[in-house]
C-alpha cells in the first residue's frame, strides 16, 4: 500500500507539478506561500515541484543499485557457502578487500575515472555495498548446508546448482529480505552523497537525495526544503521494509519451525 | 514401602489457558508426600511441562492460570511474590536440557552461589565467599561430583552432559527444598549416565526425604524410580495410581496403549500401535479427549466427560469403560526362538571402514575398522552411545562422509566415497532417513514435491509419474491424501518422519539406512513407525540398517545387532545372542543400565 503510494508519487508526480522543476521563482529559502506549498529551495526553485519530479531518479537509481547489490551478493555468498573448499576463503577474502575501502572513496574513484553518469553511479554503489549482502548470504548458506534435507538431496545426487536453488535459496530468503530496506536506503544515501559533492548527477536535476544535500545551507530559513524530501525518502524506506516483512511473514507459514 | 511422610505439595484444580480461553491443562490435581516420587507421564503436548511450571507460578508467554491452588509445605502460594519466595527454597526445578539452562559464562560455584545468596537461611545475612565455596563443595559431593575447588571453578562447557545435569540437581537442592520438580532430567543422556543419575536421585530421596515430581515420557524409566504415577493426556490426568497398578494393570485404554507400545529389550515383539494422533489444544472434543482413538469407545464418550473413578484403592481412572480394558499379557516375556530372517545374499557390505575428521591436531578417527554385511531383507542394528560413531557410519554408507579407509559394497560393487561420484543406480540403491524430523524436510517445499523429487532424479520419472508415485507412497506410509499439499511446518514429528520414509522409498532402494529415526518421537508414534518399517520389509523385501541407542527398539526391529564402542565393534551377533547372553563387558554395562519395564514388573510379581 504505502510502497504503492510512494512509487506513484515518484512516477506520476511530474505530471502534476505546478512549476517546472528547474525554474527559479523567487528568493532562495522563502517559506511556504500560495504557489509553493513547501516553499523555495536554496536558489529559489519550488520545493514541491522538485519533490514530485525527483522521485524518479531516486527510485530508479536506488532500485537498480539494490537489485545489482543482491544479484552480486547472493551469487558470491551462495557460491562461497556452498562449495566449502578453497574457493570459499578466496571469495570471502576478496569481499573483505572491497569492504576495507571507505565506501565514498571508491565511489569517487569510479566517478572520477568514468564520469558521473547514472550507470556509473549505480554500478559503483553496487560494488561498494554488495559485500555486506554476500557475507550474510554466506553465513546463512553454511548454516542451511548442514541441514538434513540438504544432505538428503546430496545423497540422491542433486546437482550443485539445483541444491543452491531448490534447497538453500528458499530457506535463506528471510534474512536476505529482512535488511532489504537498509541496503536500499544506503544505496540512495551513497548516491546522494556523491551528487552532493557535485561529482554525480548534474545539479539542476531533481533528486530526493540531492535535494536534502543541497538545501542543507538554508535549513534555517525554509526547513521544509530539507524535511519534505527526507520524509518521502523515509516513507519509501519504511515501505520497502514493510513489504519485506510481509513477504517474510507470508513464508512464515511454511517455514519457521526452528 | 516406606511410611507415608507429611504432605508437602498439593495442587488442586489447575487450569492454564491460552489467550482465547482454550485450556492447555485443566482439572489437574495431585498430592505429594515427603520422600515420595510421583511420576508424571505423558506424550509431547499432553501438558506435563505446563503443569510443572504452574507449580512455580510461571507460565509461558500467552498462557495464564485461570483457576487452581498450589500449596507447598503447608504454604498456600497465590501472589507472584509468594511464588518467588517459594521457588528454590521450598520447591525447585531441574530442567530438561542442562546444556542450555546453565549460564555458560558462570563458573559452577558461582551458579550455585547465586541460588544460596537468593535464599539466605532465615535470620542471617547472605553468605560470604567462603561460606558459598564450602556449601557448594558439600552440594557437589552430595550429587556424586568431586567437591574440590578445581572442579567448582570449571565452566559448564567443560563438563559432560551427565555432570551438567548433576550440577543442576545440586543447584536445585542447595536450599533444602521440600519438593524437587524434574522435567525429563535424563532424556538427552545415554543409558549409562541416565542410570547413574537415577540412582543418585533415589539415594537423595532416601537420605533427605525430598519429594520429587518426575516428569518423563519414558515408562520404563518411571517404573524404576516412581512410587506413584499420574498419566496425562490432552491436558488432563487420565489415570493415577501406584507405579505397579499403572504399569502392570493399566485401566485406561490410553495408558494401556502406552505400556503396550513401549519396546523392551527383554521382550522382542511387534508393538501394539495406537491409532490416530493426539488432539491439539483447542480441537479437543467435548467428551473424552481420547475417544476418537479409543477401541472401547461407547456413544456417550463423545459428549460426556468421564470423571476420575476409583478402579482400586489408590487407583483412579478417567474412563467410563475401564472395566473392559483388556489386561496386559506379560507372560510371554521370554526370548522367542530365533525368527530366522530370510537368508539371502549380502546386499550391503562394509569392509574395514574407517572414517574421521581432520583437525589442526591431526586426524581424528571416529570409526575404526568396522566391517559388517546386511543380507537381503534383513535388518541389522547398530547400537552405541553418543559419540560411538554410529551416525558417521550411516553417513559414509549414504556417501555423505568419505571414508578414510575401507570399502562399502552394494551388490558386490564397491561404491565411491562421495555421493556425487556414484552412479545414479548406486545412489538409488541406498536411501537414508535422518534422526531429526524437524530438519529432515525442506520447509519451503510441499510434502508432495519433497517426496517426488528424488523419484525424478533417481528413476527418471516424469513430473506426473513422480507425483503419482509419491502419492502412492504417502498412502503406503499411512498418511492421509490431504497431506500432500502441506508444508513440513504444519506436520507433527511423526508425520514428518513418515514423509521422510516415503521420500527414501521412492527410489525403490535395496537398503534403507535409518539413523535414530524414532529417537525424537513419542513412544506411541515410535510404535507406529516401527510397525511401518516391519511391514515395508515384509512387502518390499527391503534391507535395513537401523541405528539407535535404544536396546528395546533393537529387540523389536532387528535380527542382527552390532554394539559399537568408541568407533569399533565390540560385539556382534543375533539379537537373542547379544541381548540374551552378552559376552563383552561394555554390552553388559549397556544392558544393565537400560531400563526395562518387564524387569520392573517381574520384580513386583516376585515380591507378591
Amino acid at each position: 500500500m504505502l510502497l504503492g503510494v510512494v512509487v506513484l508519487i515518484a512516477l506520476l508526480g511530474p505530471a502534476f507539478a505546478p512549476d517546472p522543476s528547474t525554474a527559479i521563482l523567487g528568493t532562495p529559502g522563502h517559506g511556504p506561500a500560495g504557489g509553493a506549498p513547501l516553499g523555495l529551495d536554496f536558489i529559489g526553485r519550488d520545493v514541491f515541484s522538485r519533490l514530485l519530479d525527483g522521485g524518479r531518479s531516486t527510485l530508479l537509481m536506488g532500485g537498480s543499485a539494490t537489485v545489482l547489490i543482491y544479484l552480486a551478493g547472493i551469487a558470491v555468498g551462495l557460491t562461497a557457502g556452498y562449495v566449502q573448499s578453497l574457493a570459499d576463503p578466496l571469495l570471502m577474502r576478496a569481499v573483505d578487500v572491497v569492504l576495507s575501502f571507505p565506501a565514498l572513496l571508491v565511489m569517487l574513484l569510479f566517478v572520477t575515472a568514468f564520469g558521473g553518469g547514472s550507470v556509473v553511479l549505480v554500478g559503483a554503489a553496487a560494488l561498494v555495498l554488495f559485500p555486506g549482502v554476500a557475507r550474510i548470504v554466506r553465513t546463512a548458506t553454511t548454516e542451511v548446508m548442514t541441514r538434513n534435507y540438504v544432505e538428503a538431496a546430496i545423497s540422491w545426487g542433486e546437482r550443485g546448482f539445483a541444491i543452491m536453488r531448490r534447497e538453500v535459496l528458499p530457506n535463506i530468503i528471510a534474512p536476505i529480505v529482512a535488511d532489504l530496506g537498509i541496503r536500499f536506503s544506503w544505496a540512495i544515501i551513497l548516491i546522494a552523497s556523491v551528487n552532493y559533492l557535485g561529482l554525480g548527477l548534474r545539479p539542476p536535476t531533481a533528486d530526493w537525495g540531492l535535494m536534502i544535500s543541497e538545501n542543507r545551507a538554508i535549513i534555517s530559513s525554509n526547513p521544509l526544503s530539507v524535511l519534505a524530501p527526507a520524509a518521502v525518502l523515509a516513507l519509501l524506506v519504511i515501505a520497502v521494509n514493510l513489504v519485506g516483512d510481509a513477504y517474510v511473514r507470508h513464508f512464515g507459514r511454511s517455514g519457521d519451525d526452528r | 514401602m516406606k511410611p507415608a511422610g507429611s504432605m508437602v505439595l498439593q495442587a488442586r484444580d489447575l487450569r492454564v489457558e491460552v489467550a482465547n480461553g482454550a485450556a492447555i491443562i485443566e482439572d489437574v490435581a495431585f498430592e505429594l508426600r515427603a520422600g515420595e516420587i510421583l511420576g508424571l507421564v505423558g506424550e509431547s503436548g499432553s501438558g506435563k511441562t505446563t503443569t510443572a511450571r504452574a507449580l512455580f507460578g510461571h507460565y509461558e508467554r500467552g498462557l495464564s492460570l485461570r483457576s487452581g491452588e498450589v500449596s507447598v509445605a503447608g504454604r498456600q502460594l497465590t501472589t507472584p511474590e509468594s511464588f518467588r519466595q517459594a521457588r528454590g527454597q521450598l520447591i525447585s526445578y531441574v530442567p530438561q536440557n542442562p546444556g542450555t539452562s546453565l549460564n555458560p559464562s558462570l563458573r559452577i560455584v558461582a551458579a550455585i552461589g547465586d541460588m544460596l545468596r537468593a535464599h539466605p537461611a532465615a535470620g542471617t545475612a547472605a553468605p560470604g565467599h567462603d561460606a558459598v565455596a564450602q556449601a557448594s563443595a558439600a552440594l557437589l559431593g552430595r550429587v556424586g561430583l568431586p567437591g574440590e575447588e578445581e572442579f567448582g571453578r570449571r565452566y559448564p562447557h567443560q563438563l559432560s552432559g551427565g555432570q551438567q545435569q548433576r550440577v543442576c540437581i545440586a543447584i536445585a537442592l542447595s536450599c533444602d527444598p521440600a519438593v524437587v520438580v524434574l522435567d525429563e532430567p535424563t532424556t538427552g543422556l545415554d543409558v549409562v549416565t541416565q542410570d547413574r543419575i537415577m540412582r543418585e536421585l533415589v539415594r537423595l530421596r532416601d537420605e533427605r526425604g525430598v519429594a520429587m515430581l518426575y516428569i518423563t515420557h519414558d515408562l520404563a524409566v518411571v517404573g524404576q524410580i516412581a512410587s506413584r504415577i499420574a498419566v496425562m493426556y490432552a491436558g488432563r490426568i487420565v489415570e493415577e495410581g501406584s507405579a505397579e497398578q499403572i504399569l502392570s494393570a493399566p485401566r485406561h485404554p490410553y495408558t494401556r496403549g502406552l505400556v503396550a507400545s513401549t519396546p523392551d529389550h527383554l521382550q522382542p515383539r511387534i508393538l501394539e500401535a495406537m491409532g490416530g494422533i493426539a488432539a491439539g489444544v483447542g480441537e479437543r472434543p467435548p467428551g473424552c479427549a481420547f475417544a476418537p482413538r479409543c477401541r472401547q469407545r461407547v456413544d456417550h464418550c463423545d459428549t460426556e466427560l468421564p470423571t476420575l473413578a476409583e478402579a482400586a484403592p489408590g487407583h483412579s481412572v478417567r474412563c467410563f469403560e475401564w472395566p473392559s480394558t483388556p489386561v496386559l499379557d506379560w507372560t510371554s516375556a521370554e526370548f522367542p526362538a530365533k525368527q530366522d530372517g530370510p537368508a539371502g545374499k549380502a546386499v550391503l557390505e562394509v569392509e574395514h571402514l574407517s572414517a574421521g575428521y581432520r583437525s589442526r591436531a591431526g586426524r581424528h578417527l571416529v570409526v575404526r575398522d568396522v566391517s559388517f554385511a546386511v543380507d537381503e531383507g534383513a535388518c541389522v542394528a547398530l547400537v552405541g552411545e553418543s559419540g560411538s560413531g554410529k551416525t558417521t557410519i550411516a553417513r559414509a554408507i549414504a556417501g555423505l562422509h568419505p571414508p578414510s579407509d575401507g570399502r562399502i559394497l552394494v551388490g558386490g560393487q564397491p561404491l565411491a566415497g562421495q555421493a556425487q561420484r556414484r552412479t545414479v543406480d548406486e545412489r538409488r540403491r541406498i536411501a537414508i532417513v535422518f534422526q531429526n524430523p524437524a530438519e529432515a524436510l525442506n520447509p519451503r517445499h510441499t510434502v508432495l514435491s519433497s517426496v517426488a523429487r528424488p523419484g525424478r532424479i533417481l528413476r527418471g520419472l516424469g513430473r506426473a509419474e513422480a507425483d503419482a508415485e509419491a502419492r502412492r507412497l504417502l498412502t503406503a506410509v499411512r498418511l492421509p491424501a490431504r497431506i500432500a499439499g502441506r508444508y513440513p511446518g504444519e506436520l507433527s514429528g511423526g508425520e514428518r518422519q513418515r514423509v521422510a520414509i516415503a521420500r527414501a522409498l521412492i527410489g525403490q532402494p535395496d537398503v534403507l539406512v535409518c539413523d535414530e529415526i524414532t529417537s525424537a518421537l513419542d513412544v506411541s508414534v515410535q510404535a507406529v513407525v516401527l510397525e511401518l518399517l516391519h511391514e515395508l520389509r515384509r512387502q518390499l523385501g527391503i534391507s535395513i540398517v537401523f541405528i539407535t541407542h535404544d536396546l528395546g527398539v533393537v529387540a523389536t526391529v532387528a535380527e542382527r545387532v552390532l554394539i559399537l564402542e568408541s568407533g569399533s565393534i565390540c560385539e556382534e551377533g543375533t539379537v537373542a545372542e547379544v541381548l540374551g547372553a552378552p559376552h563383552h563387558e561394555y554390552t553388559r554395562r549397556l544392558l544393565d543400565a537400560a531400563p526395562s519395564l518387564i524387569t520392573t514388573i517381574k520384580a513386583w510379581q516376585m515380591v507378591r
